[in-house]
């Protein structure tokens, strides 16, 4: 499975969202809906998942679904 | 009647006093008590007991400050039951001492096992609390949090850390139906009072209002109610079992 698909299935589980709003732009905070304790679950799912580790620094930038996909391609290159 | 039917509590500090009549109390009403304490022979004493009167508990050995450790047990058991519903932070040390006197390590020590070591089992568990939408925390704090007692400074300052703890903790995790309390308990008869002499024990029972001291089973008693399903509506709030002591 390719990494946007995999996050987006993480997005979808995680913020109980349907696959059709999770586009590129779609904020997590405006646009799905999610508040400040499930964005660290987000995060800490990425980690898990990805058995990455993605610093507190780097997750505040990572708001949209775009920037998510973005900084995962570029980390699991 | 089992309260807590299916249940899976994890008590820290369990294999006696306070936490392991609450490890009891919880067991005898259906849930599964898992008892963690520092000794391996202790936990396995503990554990016994309950299995002897045939109600479920399993145990480890762990050091509460140790996060490594708390992480892989809590992982263990969370994939072990497919859920943690109750989790009391229990485990507490005292290295009684007047404030000019007391040693950094006693200050340190008492801090670390009472106040970040219910942080780490707090911070490990939630988030398996978290995913589920449910969970109940309950935190053992002392009217000594509240009132302070000279020669129990550090012990006082992580008990009312403790307290603070709980309130805060109980806003992060309201709005995913886990609810945080603490009880705060009074004079209560243990192994550790045990060895106080009549003349203190005189001068305790003198300031309380009901004349004695309290028993582990009074507090396991107020624990069953805040972790069961009776207490839905409460969180945030830290409830005394002194006799009265300070109102």
């Amino acid at each position: 499975m390719d990494i946007k698909s995999k996050v987006t299935e993480i997005i979808v589980e995680e913020l109980g969202v349907e696959e059709s709003e999770v586009i590129l732009d779609a904020s997590f905070i405006e646009d799905l809906g999610a508040d400040s304790l499930d964005t660290v679950e987000l995060i800490m799912k990425f980690e898990e998942e990805f058995d990455i580790d993605i610093n507190d620094e780097e997750a505040e930038k990572l708001t949209t679904v775009g920037k998510a996909i973005e900084y995962l391609e570029k980390k699991l290159k | 009647m089992n309260k807590l039917n299916d249940k899976v509590a994890i008590i820290t500090g369990s294999a006696r006093g306070i936490g392991f009549s609450i490890a009891e109390k919880l067991a005898t009403n259906g849930a599964t008590s898992v008892i963690i304490d520092l000794d391996q022979q202790a936990v396995d004493l503990a554990v016994q007991k309950i299995d002897d009167q045939g109600f479920r508990a399993i145990g480890f050995a762990a050091n509460v400050t140790d996060q490594e450790q708390i992480t892989s047990i809590f992982k263990e058991i969370y994939e072990e039951f497919d859920a943690v519903d109750i989790l009391i932070n229990n485990a507490g040390i005292t290295k009684d001492g007047l404030i000019m006197k007391m040693k950094e390590d006693d200050w340190d020590s008492v801090i670390n096992v009472n106040l970040k070591g219910t942080f780490i089992c707090t911070q490990k568990i939630c988030r398996f609390m978290m995913k589920k939408r449910s969970g109940v925390i309950l935190n053992i704090a002392s009217v000594i949090g509240l009132m302070g007692n000279a020669g129990q400074a550090n012990y006082a300052a992580s008990k009312g850390g403790i307290i603070a703890f709980t309130k805060s903790s109980a806003k992060e995790f309201a709005s995913r139906n886990i609810r945080v309390n603490a009880i705060a308990p009074g004079f209560i008869q243990t192994e550790m009072t045990e060895n106080l002499s009549q003349e203190v024990v005189d001068n305790y029972t003198a300031a309380i209002p009901l004349s004695r001291m309290g028993s582990a089973d009074d507090v396991a008693n107020l624990c069953l109610f805040l972790v069961s399903d009776d207490a839905s509506y409460i969180t945030g709030q830290t409830i005394q079992v002194d006799g009265g002591l300070i109102m």
